[in-house]
């Protein structure tokens, strides 16, 4: 991965111009790009990506996570956007914490993040501040721990 | 502690002739057995009278975690999981991880293997929609569509049985390419189905189209603008229907798609009726497609990229040489290990989006997998769909959304 300082993707450029703290780092490997954002900035950025007429990301595809561990800092939340009109994606990612796994909530921009957040919420135990119902989707209501975590035990008894 | 029930306010309107006040709400638990969820989906209705007011899909019945378990196998024995998950599609999986991985590895099949997983997993996109309209007019009581899809379904069965030896779980495309050598005489069987499945497609159309209880059940039910298509990250039928061209084969070609010529089918409706119009077309298009894939294959030609130390070389070589020995040797115990970063691959499964997000460390294991299931994220349109409408009209929904919960909750 190399990192591009100079951004050439218009997009990058576009998104530094409207706010320089919003792009922490911009990364390209194998022609995708994915641009760092600070989690403080991600809902903001967000609605600038969604209501900019020259971008206009309206459509999200996926949320993930990343599990880093042990390195700090340790997750990895990535957002997949695409501009339906022009044919292009872009991946936002926020790094956060070990002790504290919380982003801001993006269910107000793109509705479908919804269940993607609850999805993450189980599986990672990634807290996403302001949605409307987070709680377990895939595993039991009852379940202990996040399976998807590294430190999570694949095998034996837990 | 017990409260008293407050006896209810006497009804203004009833005494006034108007509408009947209803007493109480009753909640439903529809599923998670339930034979119309096409699997273990649970849906809590909230009904008032007969009207749904509240719809809240509950899922993670079929949870298997293919997730976890891909991080555990290396690259190419996390295939075999993959046909698991939308098991009325596997070849679109096999198809949409292994393309993520060749984007990992920077690495591109030959165009025979290209032009030959575009012709299956055409069929399989047939074979999927087929199974869709039999099961969807059973829900909607016309119970002999259900006979006569299931009988030309199985013609492609076939066809994928003698190609991969398998009948569904083909696991046919592998990382670079395919698994075998195609054995001889499969496009005559696919030219022999080609030549009797426009008729019967028209068969189905016959008993459908105009059908008026059909035309009732679907016309007008679960609408969804576009609009709330995008924001509800809708794709597939499922955003074709409501008029956005979408198509992942079009707007991002892969394997060679931007070669065959066909056209993106839309409905303006987004009701039930124009899913159903969506996808019957589609089939069509797809023959389309097959057809002219079939004057595309070469006759002879590698199937598997030639990249040593990432696909094993031919049994041959590795009989005869000594590289040839030690490659197929490190690939069958180490796997291969793709530089260190991450991807995000598309295909247009049946049902629309299905993304791989593959995470590599640089060792001979994912570190992270994620598949992007078109079906979890259509059905959670599901509450839009049917919020306000009868409980019958959820059936037809459900239907509609053509979920696979193989997939849904992975």
């Amino acid at each position: 991965m190399t990192t591009q300082e100079k951004g050439e993707n218009p997009v990058v450029q576009k998104l530094k111009d409207w706010d320089a703290q919003a792009v922490a780092e911009v990364l390209e490997f194998r022609g995708e790009t994915t641009v760092v954002v600070p989690r403080e900035h991600l809902r903001r950025a967000c609605e600038y990506l969604v209501s900019e007429p020259s971008l206009r990301f309206s459509f999200l595809s996926d949320i993930t996570t990343l599990d880093r561990f042990p390195i700090e800092p340790r997750f990895e939340v990535n957002y997949h956007l695409l501009s339906l009109d022009r044919r292009e994606r872009l991946r936002l990612k926020v790094k956060l914490a070990g002790d504290d796994p919380a982003v801001a909530s993006v269910t107000m921009v793109w509705p479908t993040a919804n269940w993607h957040e609850r999805e993450n919420f189980d599986l990672f135990g990634i807290r996403f501040d302001g949605h409307p119902d987070l709680k377990r989707i895939l595993m039991p209501d009852d379940w202990e721990g996040h399976p998807l975590r590294k430190d999570y035990p694949v095998e034996g008894y837990r | 502690m017990a409260t008293t029930a407050t006896p209810a306010p006497p009804a203004a309107g009833y005494a006034s002739g108007g509408a009947v006040p209803t007493a109480k709400k009753m909640v439903l638990n529809m599923g998670p057995q339930h034979p119309s969820t096409h699997g273990v989906l649970r849906v809590i209705v909230e009904l008032d009278g007969e009207v749904v007011t509240k719809a809240e899909p509950v899922i993670g019945y079929l949870h298997t975690g293919i997730e976890k378990n891909c991080e555990k196998l290396n690259y190419s024995q996390a295939i075999t999981l993959t046909d698991r998950m939308d098991y009325l599609s596997p070849l679109s999986n096999n198809l949409a991880y292994c393309l993520a991985v060749e984007k990992l590895l920077g690495l591109e099949a030959p165009k025979r293997a290209q032009y030959i997983r575009v012709l299956l997993t055409e069929l399989t996109r047939i074979q999927s929609h087929l199974v869709w309209v039999g099961t969807h007019a059973i829900d909607l009581g016309a119970m002999s569509v259900f006979l006569y899809t299931f009988r030309e379904r199985e013609e492609i069965l076939k066809i994928l049985e003698h190609v991969s030896g398998q009948r569904m779980m083909g696991s046919y495309f592998r990382v670079g390419g395919l698994a075998l050598e195609p054995p001889p005489g499969y496009l005559d069987m696919v030219q022999q189905f080609l030549d009797s499945f426009p008729a019967r497609l028209d068969e189905y159309e016959d008993l459908l189209s105009q059908n008026r209880i059909w035309l009732a059940r679907t016309k007008g039910v679960g609408v969804i603008s576009a609009a709330d298509a995008i924001a509800l990250g809708c794709s597939g039928p499922m955003l074709r229907g409501s008029g956005v061209a979408y198509d992942i084969r079009k707007m991002f070609p892969y394997s060679s798609y931007e070669e065959f010529e066909f056209d993106i089918e839309t409905q303006t409706a987004g009701d039930c009726y124009a899913r159903y119009q969506v996808r019957m077309a589609e089939m069509r298009q797809s023959l389309k497609i097959i057809q002219q894939a079939m004057g595309k294959i070469p006759e002879k030609g590698p199937f598997k990229a030639d990249a040593p130390g990432i696909i094993a070389p031919p049994r041959e070589e590795m009989k005869t040489s000594i590289e040839g020995l030690i490659y197929h040797f490190k690939i069958y115990t180490e796997g291969f290990a793709p530089p260190p970063g991450e991807v995000y691959s598309v295909v247009e499964s049946p049902r629309g989006e299905l993304g791989v997000f593959v995470a590599s460390d640089g060792s001979s294991h994912p570190y992270r997998v994620k598949f992007r299931a078109p079906s979890f994220t259509n059905l959670q349109s599901l509450p839009k769909l049917c919020e306000g409408r009868l409980i019958a009209d959820v059936v037809a929904c459900i239907g509609t959304t053509d979920i696979v919960l193989g997939e849904v909750d992975r």
